[in-house]
């Protein structure tokens, strides 16, 4: 686990220095809110359309940093070192996946509050906890699914292509969960309803996906 | 080396799949709602179990390959895959066909099963982009290896997912296999699921046949470019 926590500290802190994904996701989230406006032509969502809405962007936003999370090794040749050193490959897999699960918390601790300022009808203050259980346990799964599709795909001649062709599928069983679980806290009579089974749902996502990436990761990555 | 039994297995299929079509033509009853329409559902159906089956065995040949390093089952895994892709898309027209004529309409969103498998068959396509642009040849089998793992544990998940989603219960032609199918159509039925998964099983065993066949003919190429 010390080399997990050496290569979280050199990924956070090369996103410190360059800031390169954190911001970039947060630009692409808030075009896409504008880019939602115009073309709903709708000034205020609620809803099954602002919590479609929300989880689409935020999805499309993971993309991006999902198809960065390789890129400093890549571009600067790091990746040999990082194979040669006595790290097993859990370890790059727990490294990388807790990098991007960070990376997506600090863009919905943006994104989510300016959706609600720049779409939401509804108030999103009563089910503010709610949500943010759906955040987590949906940054889980996006963290484990995106740092095995980014692994798979750091070695391919078109990855810019295979990340989110690979990704978006993966992804729609932890949309519907996240989407369902979101829309009744905005509605305007804002409520949990069915939340037990859709956090179910999304719970049973991060279990196979975690428990899949850590024991396939081994063949990934060699040489 | 895969050509063991093959002919018996193309005899077998033909006879299966000849006798399927007769069934489905001359003894299966006429279904009392959708009539002559339904008869679909003989080749529909059992295209999609296979397909969803070939799925699943290419995952299962996968984790074989990554166990044993060896390139024959990555060879297989592959095979099963893409003989799944091409059912896949038979699937999804004869289901947009049958919902057309039954429903009145060539996609509905509201089918649990149709959209699982439109989900399916969307992330198995992008196996062709992940496998073919990877050229090491060992590298190429192993990544292939770990999606066809990956999507294999998928297909169940998602099949779960999309059915907690849907909001209105249409009535469900797969349940009938279950129970309230009367004994004429489940015989038809089986026999035509019989046939199209031994044409699979053939197809699969050809394209192995052909695949070891050409890489053999390099290797004798290469040798006899050596010799000389």
């Amino acid at each position: 686990m010390g080399g997990a926590r050496a290569i979280l500290r050199k990924d956070l802190l090369i996103e410190l220095r360059t800031r390169e994904s954190v911001p970039a996701m947060v630009l692409f989230s808030v075009t896409v809110y504008v880019l939602f406006h115009f073309g709903l032509d709708r000034d205020s969502l609620d809803g099954a359309l602002a919590s479609g809405v929300l989880w689409v962007t935020l999805l499309l936003a993971a993309v991006i940093g999902v198809s960065r999370l390789f890129a400093a090794e890549r571009e600067q040749g790091g990746i040999d070192g990082l194979l040669l050193a006595p790290v097993d490959r859990t370890s790059l897999f727990v490294a990388k996946a807790a990098a991007l699960f960070l990376f997506l918390s600090a863009v919905e601790l943006v994104a989510v509050p300016a959706f609600a300022l720049l779409l939401l009808g509804p108030g999103l203050g009563g089910a503010l906890p709610e949500l943010l259980v759906i955040l987590v346990l949906a940054n889980v799964g996006v963290a484990a699914v995106g740092a095995l599709v980014a692994a798979l795909a750091a070695e391919t001649r078109a990855r810019e292509l295979i990340v989110p062709l690979l990704l978006l599928p993966l992804l729609v069983p932890l949309l519907i969960a996240c989407a369902q679980a979101t829309e009744p806290l905005m509605r305007q009579d804002a409520g949990p309803e069915d939340l037990g089974r859709w956090l179910g749902l999304l719970s049973l996502y991060d279990v196979v996906f975690v428990l899949l990436s850590v024991a396939v990761f081994d063949f990934l990555l060699e040489d | 080396m895969y050509s063991k039994g093959l002919v018996p297995l193309a005899a077998a299929s033909v006879v299966t799949i000849t006798t399927a079509f007769a069934l489905v033509f001359f003894y299966a009853p006429l279904d009392a709602d959708q009539g002559f329409v339904q008869k679909i559902f003989y080749i529909h159906v059992p295209m999609a179990i296979v397909a969803l089956c070939g799925f699943v065995a290419g995952g299962w040949f996968a984790i074989r390959h990554l166990r044993s390093g060896e390139r024959s089952w990555d060879m297989r895994s592959y095979v099963a895959i893409h003989l799944s892709i091409i059912l896949g898309l038979a699937v999804l027209v004869t289901g947009a066909i049958w919902a057309k004529a039954s429903w009145g309409h060539w996609w509905l969103w509201d089918e649990p099963v149709l959209v699982s498998f439109l989900v399916v068959f969307l992330l198995y396509c992008v196996y062709y982009p992940l496998r073919f642009s990877i050229e090491d040849p060992d590298r190429q089998a192993r990544y292939s290896s770990v999606f066809a793992i990956t999507a294999g544990a998928f297909v169940p998940l998602n099949f779960i997912a999309v059915r907690l989603a849907e909001k209105y219960t249409h009535p469900r032609v797969l349940s009938q296999t279950g129970g309230s199918m009367p004994g004429e159509m489940r015989l038809t039925f089986l026999v035509a699921l019989l046939g199209v998964a031994l044409l699979f099983v053939t197809l699969w065993k050809l394209e192995l046949t052909a695949k070891h066949a050409s890489m053999q003919l390099k290797r004798l190429r290469n040798r006899a470019r050596v010799a000389a």
